[in-house]
């Protein structure tokens, strides 16, 4: 039910921007820059039959880690996402855990 | 007017299952070379990953053994091959895909960055190659990595 999921979603980011406003000057908490990792490693190739290299981006749920968290540029997210979706097709990488 | 079509390469993987005697594998490879050889292409190599455990089920097979060819030929091969694939009751799952336009630009993208850093180097007054026991250790731990914290999906 994609009404339910919505809403669920549209609940949580109000809340968030609540939490920053009540917060205020608490906000200055040091975040790490993050790094795309195959721009740091100089990674080209990212193949689908690498499974150790695709791991890392595929959390315990299946679903594709998005680069707000994982701080993939967009070239490299493009590319692992491709990659990803080929492995999947070979039963390297589940679809779906539950 | 007809021009040839540059020959292009493509990785086939295929997944039998688990209690595929050698034997049946061998054939099925001389099926897939047969075809490939009728139809002008060549089977650059042939890499066979033995049993692994798939991350879910096909038809009721947990296991499979991989097998993957790196094939030169046309698009056109490909497509006979994928039909026939599909019809063979032995092979579970298959998977064609081109690989030859992103090598090519992975080639490039290495090769230029060797080209760069070579330049740079120079301009310093070094030698174009990284000397052994240069610069920063390859090997610092990555205990300050918490690139997946706070990770919520």
């Amino acid at each position: 039910m994609p009404f339910g999921q919505k809403r669920s979603g549209a609940r949580g980011k109000a809340d968030k921007k609540g939490g920053e406003k009540g917060q205020g000057q608490r906000r200055t908490l040091f975040r790490r820059r993050k790094v795309c990792k195959f721009c740091a490693d100089k990674i080209d190739d990212i193949n689908y039959k690498d499974v150790k290299l695709i791991g890392p981006f595929v959390p315990e749920r299946g679903k594709i880690l998005p680069r707000r968290i994982s701080g993939t540029c967009a070239m490299h997210q493009r590319k692992l996402q491709t990659a990803i979706k080929r492995a999947r097709q070979i039963a390297l990488i589940p679809y779906v855990t539950d | 007017m007809t021009t040839a079509v540059a020959e292009r390469q493509y990785e086939l993987v295929y997944i039998l299952p688990p209690e595929t005697t050698e034997q049946q594998a061998t054939e099925l490879h001389g099926q897939v070379e047969s075809v490939v050889t009728r139809m002008q292409g060549s089977i650059d190599k042939t890499e066979n990953w033995g049993r692994k455990k798939m991350a879910y089920d096909i038809g009721h097979h947990k296991e499979g053994v991989y097998v993957l060819e790196v094939i030169n030929g046309s698009g056109e091969l490909m497509k006979e091959l994928d039909r026939r694939l599909r019809v063979i009751d032995l092979v579970i799952r298959h998977m064609i895909v081109r690989v030859d336009a992103e090598k090519k630009v992975v080639d490039r993208t290495r090769s230029k960055r060797q080209a760069d850093s070579e330049r740079r180097r120079v301009r310093r007054g070094l030698p174009p190659q990284r000397q052994p026991g240069e610069g920063r250790s390859q090997d610092r731990d990555d205990l300050d990595d918490d690139r997946f914290e706070g990770m919520e999906v």
